[in-house]
């Protein structure tokens, strides 16, 4: 089990937290210019790396708050956190 | 017999406190401080159970957590009974009351020991291939199989103990307190980290407490005084927390251990009551030491499994800690010294030892020496090739092992003896290290598999981390230490170690034999009965990943998960196919390292607790008017109320008419609540719903559809606009949390701009909705002061008012198609306002009415319920509610996704009405809708999503979704069921008042 640092709350034990998919994944703003197979890459589309891959979670039994994860699926070792809107730390 | 098996001894047995137990209904003897296995070996009991697949018998192998053979059931046909227990782990106590598994009727003679005769014909995958034609017979041949198999028996009744679960965090973890977690327990303490030590067993300082050989020696002291003066100064250690009989039973990652603790296991039966028994302990560590020690091999060879083969270390534990001969006799059969070791603790009590079987030729270490000088004949390269005694070992042959060790050689020599101790070197106990993800090693020199890339903060010491020799256990303890704990370890600078012991090992996986392998039965995994036969074929066959293997042979599947036999199994794959140790990969050892009961993994969460639920601040009332309840989410939710023994139909009969006649009253507590507040909050709305916010006034409510981005329904509700900025959403029951939970996401993720906060009030308001056409008098008298004329409280708005003083918000909406109000009141006023209105509508029958009337009621009016009607994959254009979907705005959550090419098919499944040919016939929920029955096969159209009879329209009514269903009204459609076809047409979704005369009406 996890123990995931909230970038607002410290150190807290996975149970505590939901992942939230694929990270960096920006709603359109203009989804009705979209086209079907452009509208489709947003709404389906996502990676499932072995290795580096970055993450959305919530906080949800705590702070409630998003934030990102960079983690590495094939030892499930967390590189950084971050908060929504801030660039990630590691590559 | 039994007298004299027992010795004068150490410290660890209390012979001043007697204690008797009973092991297959006979009584026996033993002392504070003896294990089952420890006190029926001094009752001269070896043989204690019968193997799982040939019925051999089986006796007591090992002294510790590894045991494959010896597991038993505790206190059978109690409550408290429990299955596959290890004899070598149960310390007695008055009260026991123990008996051996797997055979019938009895140890002495099973009448499943006739497998062992038909085992020619059960070689590996006997069940796989026999049983399998013809395929429709496996339900005939599974109920004898699952009738000849298995292990204990589980409890028939519920478990009366007590569980609990215990978080723990600390600095530094230590497991396993032999001499090396001893070590590093008191370095760590000392050294200002907060230190748990945990271990299995009763005792601490794992088997060097009971070292007493002059052939190892620290500082000059007897391994075992110089532990105990240790063992002395840590427990006054402050930093230190000690925990014995807890054993680990899970490594996760991030250094999350899992440990159970047991606490009234040893302890008289009679004072157990009221006391927790075991605790699972949630262990977060910042630093993990593994000091799990290591488990002796034993030799695979023909008919290496009779009562009265023992392993080597188990033989001299006995001895040495319980004070216990295992036998009068012995013979020892060994690769490498450790046997000597166990030679030395037989030969200082008396005990005879008739021979030594070495397989090496040349033996070269102080304790060897000491052994031959005692008069003890050691057969220098040779080998066992049999051994005799049904149910215990008798006699054994010998041969000369070849040059190469592949075969036997000269003449057989038969030597007696009623024991035998088996030693075939160590294999450290790494299943936590890589349970935690750390990867192994192999190490040629002595075939062993080590500890090489940790996956968290954790080192493994002592010889789970393969050093076997004393000294080099206690020098690299000290310099890992070192480095892990970043300290200086003054405290063992002069540190003195003396060892008898040389490391040479003669390591043969397969020990030969002078008959074929397929007439021997050389036992790999004697818990599920794997021989090295098995695992021959097996390869045979075509195997060859020991996962493969594994499963064929079920090696290493049983409750020890073989922790004597894995490595075998492993050295013997690779020998057969002549590939390198480990390039078939190691078997995975998942947790726990021993079996758990359930009660300890649910721990409190049992009974009420075992899944919590939600209770309405009316939820007393309910109870004590009758009401039968339904789960909706966590919530219990009054489902119908009964009277003089009607029936759920004739209750939902008599509800459903009485709301639409004069009056009902519904519990609507449970819908979820959340309060938006905030500069933005009109746009965020418009943002989520698929219809316009902006426009609603103050003290208006609006009916919502919520979407995903996928274009598909995913809540629905009332939202009324409370001021100018602050409104209050309702959700369904079972959507709350996840519509607070995405209305959060977007806000913190996608839109952080707007100005909008959210509160979850759904506890904080009790919700009573009044309907029917009196329930306008019937809120005239609960609440006077409120003008509820249409002009001034017209349908679709809200108001502030009071009741009794108390603040309250009155919505008139309706979910029934009536003419009702909802008063939402801070929930500890529920119930009394409840009652208020029980009582002001007594004179117009107002009728209580649970979820399955509202259900009914919404049927009638074509409402749909998100979740029931729909199922994620439908549009709001799939269900006809086209009107709520704006055509101005320009984004909502899921907009795009209405008109892509897949969403704007016409033949999507619809949410249309049916109607039954015959009146009285109500489909069932779920059935299939079909055109043409002839056609195969045959086209599945859709299906029913809802279905009533409706009291008030006198038929039955049915919502359903079908392919294309938008322009088949008036069309016949067929439901075919299990005995007969049902012929319905497709109708309006809206059955009753399609006019929405009712809501209008002047009351």
């Amino acid at each position: 089990m996890f123990l995931i640092n909230c970038p607002f709350c410290g150190e807290r034990e996975q149970s505590e937290f939901k992942a939230g998919g694929e990270a960096h994944i920006v709603r359109p703003k203009q989804p009705t210019e979209l086209s079907d197979d452009e509208w489709a890459e947003y709404l389906f589309m996502r990676k499932n790396i072995k290795g580096v891959q970055f993450e959305r979670w919530n906080h949800i039994h705590g702070c409630r708050k998003w934030f990102n994860m960079v983690r590495d699926t094939s030892n499930d070792q967390i590189k950084a956190v971050y908060k929504m809107g801030e660039k990630p730390p590691v590559k | 017999m039994s007298n004299n098996l027992r010795f004068k001894t150490s410290k660890f047995i209390d012979e001043t406190y007697r204690i008797s137990f009973k092991f297959n209904n006979k009584t026996y003897f033993g002392f504070k401080g003896d294990t089952l296995a420890s006190a029926l070996l001094a009752n001269g009991v070896h043989l204690v159970g019968r193997s799982f697949k040939y019925h051999r018998p089986r006796g007591i192998m090992t002294s510790g957590s590894e045991e494959p053979n010896a597991i038993i059931q505790l206190h059978d046909n109690s409550s408290r009974t429990e299955p596959n227990v290890r004899a070598t782990e149960v310390e007695i106590y008055e009260g026991l009351v123990a008996s051996s598994q797997n055979c019938w009727p009895s140890v002495n003679f099973d009448i499943g020991g006739i497998n062992n005769l038909l085992s020619p014909i059960l070689p590996a995958g006997f069940y796989y291939k026999t049983f399998m034609w013809p395929a429709s017979f496996w339900e005939k041949y599974e109920y004898f199989i699952r009738k000849s198999a298995g292990l204990g028996k589980s409890p028939k009744v519920a478990d009366p103990d007590i569980y609990e679960h215990n978080y723990i965090h600390c600095d530094v973890l230590v497991i396993g307190a032999g001499i090396s977690g001893i070590i590093a327990a008191k370095m760590a303490a000392k050294n200002g980290f907060k230190t748990l030590l945990v271990d299995e067993k009763s005792y601490l300082g794992g088997s060097s407490i009971y070292d007493n050989s002059e052939f190892s020696k620290i500082n000059n002291h007897l391994t075992s005084s110089w532990l105990e003066k240790e063992i002395n100064e840590i427990s006054k250690l402050e930093n230190l927390e000690i925990k014995t009989r807890t054993s680990v039973a899970a490594f996760h990652g991030y250094n999350f251990l899992l440990a159970r603790e047991n606490l009234t296991d040893h302890l008289p039966v009679n004072q157990r009551e009221n006391k927790v028994r075991q605790r699972l302990l949630k262990i977060r560590a910042k630093k993990v030491i593994t000091a799990t020690g290591s488990i002796e091999r034993p030799l695979i060879f023909d008919n290496n499994d009779r009562p009265g083969i023992l392993l080597s270390s188990a033989i001299k534990k006995y001895i040495d800690l319980y004070g216990v001969a295992c036998g009068k006799n012995n013979v020892l059969f060994t690769n490498n010294d450790t046997a000597y070791e166990t030679a030395m603790s037989l030969i200082q009590r008396g005990i005879k030892i008739n021979a030594i079987i070495d397989n090496r030729e040349q033996i070269d270490s102080k304790i060897s020496y000491e052994v031959e000088k005692n008069n003890i004949k050691i057969y220098k390269g040779y080998s066992i090739v049999e051994t005799y005694g049904y149910r215990r070992i008798n006699k054994i042959s010998i041969m000369k092992l070849s040059k190469d060790g592949q075969t036997v050689i000269g003449n057989k020599t038969k030597l007696n003896c009623d024991c035998l101790g088996l030693s075939g070197g160590w294999t450290p106990a790494v299943h936590l290290f890589t349970q935690s993800g750390g990867k192994l090693k192999f190490r040629e020199e002595d075939q062993v598999f080590i500890p090489d890339v940790y996956p968290s903060d954790q080192i493994s010491i002592g010889s789970c981390n393969g050093d076997f020799g004393l000294e080099e256990i206690v020098k690299n303890t000290l310099s890992s230490l070192k480095k892990f704990l970043n300290i200086d370890n003054s405290e063992y600078k002069t540190i003195e170690i003396i060892s008898g012991l040389n490391q040479s090992k003669r390591n043969i996986w397969l020990l030969p034999s002078d008959k074929s392998i397929g007439k021997t039965k050389s036992f790999v995994d004697y818990q599920n009965d794997a021989t090295s036969k098995d695992i021959k074929l097996a390869l045979r066959e075509g195997f060859r990943s020991i996962e493969h293997v594994k499963r064929y042979t079920t090696t290493g599947m049983g409750t020890d998960q073989g922790k004597l036999g894995n490595m075998h199994a492993l050295g013997i794959i690779s020998e057969t196919a002549g590939t390198k140790m480990g390039e078939h990969g190691t078997t995975t050892f998942r947790p726990p390292y021993t079996p758990l009961t359930f009660g300890t993994i649910v721990g409190r969460n049992v009974g009420e607790f075992f899944d919590i639920f939600r209770r309405t601040p009316i939820h007393d009332w309910h109870v004590a008017n009758n009401a039968e309840f339904e789960n909706v989410g966590q919530w219990k939710r009054a489902w119908y109320y009964p009277k003089d023994n009607e029936n759920m139909h004739q209750a939902v009969q008599r509800e459903s008419k009485a709301a639409r006649d004069s009056a009902g009253i519904l519990d609507a507590s449970t819908l979820g609540k959340i309060d938006i507040q905030g500069t933005d909050a009109s746009e965020f709305l418009n943002r989520v719903y698929t219809n316009a916010w902006s426009k609603l006034a103050v003290g208006k409510c609006r009916y919502g559809l919520m979407l995903n981005e996928d274009g598909m329904v995913y809540d629905d509700g009332v939202t009324t606009r409370l001021g100018e900025n602050h409104y209050i959403m309702t959700t369904t029951t079972g959507g709350a949390a996840n519509v607070l939970g995405k209305l959060e996401d977007y806000l913190q993720t996608e839109w952080p701009e707007l100005d909008v906060y959210l509160s979850s009030v759904t506890d904080h308001y009790a919700t009573i909705s009044v309907c029917g056409p009196n329930s306008k008098k019937i809120v005239s008298k609960v609440i006077p002061d409120l003008d509820l004329s249409d002009e001034k409280f017209p349908h679709m708005s809200f108001k502030n008012t009071k009741i009794d003083n108390i603040k309250c918000r009155v919505m008139r909406i309706s979910f029934t198609g009536e003419h009702s109000y909802e008063i939402n009141i801070q929930a500890n006023f529920g119930k009394s306002v409840w009652e208020k209105c029980m009582e002001a509508g007594k004179e117009f029958n107002i009728t209580p009415y649970g979820t399955e009337t509202m259900h009914l009621l919404r049927a009638e009016k074509g409402f749909i319920i998100v979740g029931q009607d729909t199922d994620a994959t439908l549009t709001p254009i799939d269900l006809q509610m086209d009107w709520i979907v704006s055509k101005k705005k320009y984004d909502f959550i899921g907009k795009r996704s209405l008109y892509r090419s897949d969403t704007i098919r016409e033949d999507r499944k619809q949410l249309v009405g049916l109607l039954t040919e015959n009146p009285e016939e109500v489909l069932e929920e779920g059935a299939q809708i079909v055109a043409d029955i002839k056609k195969s096969p045959i086209e599945m159209l859709g299906h029913v999503t809802s279905s009533y009879y409706s009291p008030n329209l006198k038929k039955s009514i049915a919502l359903g979704v079908v392919k294309g269903g938008k322009n088949m009204l008036g069309q016949k459609l067929i439901i075919p069921m299990e005995n007969k076809n049902i012929n319905v047409t497709v109708a309006d979704p809206v059955f009753f008042d399609k006019e929405g005369e009712r809501l209008n009406a002047k009351l």
